[in-house]
């Protein structure tokens, strides 16, 4: 026992002793701590998305955006190897939960990358900010997720637009563009669906039009004729449902059952903007439209080229450009903040990466100009963590091209 | 008399009095502000109506192999929902290769047969394959486990499922012969739904026959009534457990087609388990173990989830009706089964039964 504690005492002299001969060390001042990374060690960053269930296509589609982002890179980061792991949140607020607390569980993660959902990052979110992460998403859109004093925590950020956008220009569009004076809405219930109906509804009142029903489905849902029976006693004209699979293309098949519908347009939102829908939906959705992500350029093209040589085919949905903008986010951060020590030793305060990432002004990402700074929305609050600056939006329009020959993506007919 | 009276008074009874009192009530209320306020037209309660009837002549065929398999065992196969997921995931891409090589839209008779026979053979081998791998070895152990071992058996469908063909959405595609509308007393119903609602009643008659007029019918109700002594009698229990399950596959199986036809979206894995739900709820509404009570069921729980949106929650005023349309066929069985425990058509449990 006692000789075992010598030698003890001699190994941690001998520690500190070596430690004096590597020059000066590292000192960590961030107020909620730092990541060390040893030099034969890789830059851990981590993503939680939607990798099964109805929802694995968005899921798909930022996997793909990240790890573009990441081979741009060469694969490395200031001589250290990028390390992605990655874990299933589902589009739900339990695995939300769960995926946050394994990725809060892990102290050598530097920054995640995700959700897909709103409603799993509603959940995800207080577990992340608590363990210091930052949380950077390529497709939560819904708007209060960046309102402080509502989900909003700090660390959390977002690529892609908020629902105040989107919403805005659904009802622009529809009011401006299509002459339509009177609305109803179908919302799901989920964070998103809800808040960006409500969005849209309002705006489209404060342009002079009239909001005549807003109502709500069930996820799981297969019978529509119920609600759009409601819907089809105001003949409104425009029947705006910016929900997901199965439920939405049960809402455009059996639209045309119903008496009282025949003049009115459906309108639906990104959410539905995946390569199935259209040949789902059937004939029914020729001429509909769908507000969503839309991202055009040279260098998106570029984008698109190198995802048919590393992915296959084309992405199949419309968020891999933020996921590709929300890493290089994260990474150029890192890139910014990070401490090197002459043998290569990297340390990374965690209040500091926030910062950086905050204080990201004007950058040219592939999705368009990012700002991360706080953003003013008037009565609605002011936002904090919203990079989008809203110019990656537009309206599509289905086309028979879409529903029967397999093209994809729809043509665009609008953008603010 | 009064004295006898107070003994007999629990504050139960009287609870679920008040209860029944008030929900018939709100019923009527609902009903009669809808009625009055006239806000849909004739023709669109109609396309309610048949919509729901051809909706619940699915779950109808559903809820007999739910009621089969329980007459028999007196147990809930509560993977019955996945085997009808099954035979509608193979049957859609046979159907999607009849509509791609034109066979679909020339002999539509035929291939819709074909798509059904493949639906029922692919859920009748299911059903026996469930039936001997995961109910038999467990036959005579305490009523519980072959419960637990039915949903875990319906995890293993769903997953093996989305395995193989992944999470994305099928659909089935859409049959150009059955989109014109025909005139039914006046109202437009789309062809596809009276289709549905005539051939899963033709289904329906046709196993009420062979259970009531045929020799392994007899069996199987031999079977049902008392197994020891029907062994006893020589019948070959076993084969007659498998017949059963064989039985309420096809006709699961066969609905998964009528589903693709009626609501052609929403293929995918998970499809089968709020049917399967629903279906078991119109099977113990109609009083489970009975035929005739799981056809009932399931038709009135259609037309009922259906209509009640906006005949009777609309009328109440209460906002987003759609979002409580399963809530009110849930509601709706709790309630019978308050006032009749064995179901609209069942028949008291003997003592060695339940």
């Amino acid at each position: 026992m006692k000789r075992s504690f010598s030698i003890l005492a001699l190994l941690i002299v001998a520690a500190m002793v070596l430690a004096a001969c590597g020059g000066p060390a590292f000192e960590c001042a961030d107020p909620i701590g730092c990541v060390d990374i040893a030099p034969d060690e890789p830059v851990h960053i981590a993503y939680m998305l939607t990798i099964s269930g109805a929802t694995a296509f968005l899921g798909e589609d930022s996997v793909g955006g990240i790890e573009i982002a990441i081979s741009d890179r060469g694969g490395t980061l200031l001589g250290h190897e990028i390390l992605l792991t990655g874990e299933d949140s589902g589009c739900s607020a339990e695995g939300g939960q769960t995926a946050a607390t394994k990725v809060a569980a892990d102290p050598t993660i530097v920054g995640v990358i995700g959700t897909n959902c709103s409603s799993a990052a509603t959940a995800a979110v207080g577990t992340i900010s608590g363990a210091g992460l930052v949380l950077v998403s390529p497709s939560n859109t819904a708007p209060a997720l960046t309102i402080e004093g509502q989900t909003w925590q700090p660390g959390y950020y977002r690529a892609c637009h908020t629902d105040l956008f989107q919403g805005a220009v659904a009802a622009e569009f529809a009011y401006n563009e299509l002459g339509a004076r009177s609305v109803a809405t179908i919302h799901d219930g989920s964070p998103y669906a809800d808040q960006l109906q409500a969005v849209m509804a309002k705006r489209f009142a404060e342009l002079g039009g009239t909001v005549s029903f807003q109502g709500a489905v069930n996820v799981g849902d297969t019978d529509m004729r119920t609600i759009l029976t409601t819907v089809a006693a105001d003949a409104p004209d425009v029947l705006y449902f910016p929900i997901f699979e199965p439920e939405g293309p049960f809402i455009v098949a059996q639209s045309s059952e119903i008496a009282g519908l025949e003049n009115t347009t459906l309108m639906g939102a990104d959410g539905l903007l995946v390569d199935s829908f259209p040949e789902n939906s059937g004939a029914n959705a020729v001429g509909m439209y769908l507000s969503g992500p839309f991202v055009s350029g040279a260098t998106y093209d570029n984008f698109l080229a190198k995802w048919a040589d590393q992915i296959g085919g084309v992405p199949p949905s419309g968020f891999h450009a933020f996921a590709y903008d929300s890493t290089n986010l994260i990474l150029n951060a890192i890139e910014e903040v990070a401490v090197q020590d002459d043998d290569g030793t990297l340390h990374i305060g965690r209040q500091a990466l926030r910062d950086a990432i905050s204080a990201v002004d004007g950058f040219a990402g592939l999705s368009g100009t990012l700002s991360c700074g706080e953003k003013d929305f008037g009565e609605v609050g002011t936002s904090k963590g919203d990079c989008a600056t809203g110019e990656a939006l537009g309206i599509f329009q289905i086309t028979d091209a879409e529903v029967t020959g397999g093209n994809w993506p729809p043509p665009v007919i609008y953008t603010p | 008399m009064l004295r006898r009276y107070m003994d007999r008074f629990s504050w139960v009874d009287l609870f679920l009095r008040v209860f029944q009192i008030v929900v018939l009530a709100a019923v009527v209320v609902g009903i009669y502000n809808t009625v009055t306020t006239a806000r849909y037209s004739s023709a669109q309660w109609a396309t309610l109506v048949f919509a729901g009837l051809a909706q619940g002549s699915i779950y109808a065929l559903i809820a007999l192999g739910y009621t089969l398999v329980y007459g028999i065992l007196l147990m809930i196969n509560f993977a019955h929902g996945d085997i009808y997921m099954a035979g509608a995931f193979t049957a859609m891409f046979l159907a999607n290769g009849f509509a791609r090589s034109g066979f679909m839209n020339s002999h539509p008779v035929i291939a819709i047969g074909a798509c059904i026979v493949l639906a029922a053979s692919v859920s009748t081998a299911l059903a026996v394959f469930l039936e001997r791998v995961a109910y038999r070895p467990l036959r005579g152990a305490p009523r519980l486990v072959p419960l637990i071992t039915a949903i875990g058996a319906s995890f293993t469908i769903e997953y093996t499922f989305r395995g193989l063909y992944g999470a994305s959405f099928y659909s089935y595609p859409e049959v150009k012969a059955l989109r014109s509308l025909v005139n039914v007393f006046g109202f437009d119903v789309p062809l596809v739904q009276l289709v549905v609602l005539f051939a899963a009643l033709v289904l329906m008659v046709g196993l009420y026959f062979i259970v009531e007029r045929t020799k392994i019918g007899k069996a199987m109700r031999a079977v049902s009534e008392d197994k020891d002594v029907a062994r006893l009698m020589g019948i070959d229990i076993d084969r007659v457990i498998v017949i059963t399950f064989a039985m309420g596959g096809a006709l699961a199986g066969a609905a998964g087609v009528f589903n693709g036809l009626f609501r052609p979206q929403g293929v995918y894995f998970f499809m089968g388990f709020l049917p399967g739900v629903k279906a078991f709820t119109a099977a113990v509404l109609g009083g489970i173990g009975n035929i005739p009570g799981a056809m009932v069921g399931g038709l009135f729980l259609g037309v009922f989830e259906s209509l009640s949106p906006n005949l009777i929650i609309e009328g109440l005023g209460i906002p987003s009706a759609n979002q409580l349309k399963d809530a009110v066929a849930f509601t709706m069985l709790v309630l019978i089964l308050i006032f009749r425990p064995q179901g609209i058509f069942g028949e008291r449990l003997t003592e060695k039964k339940a």
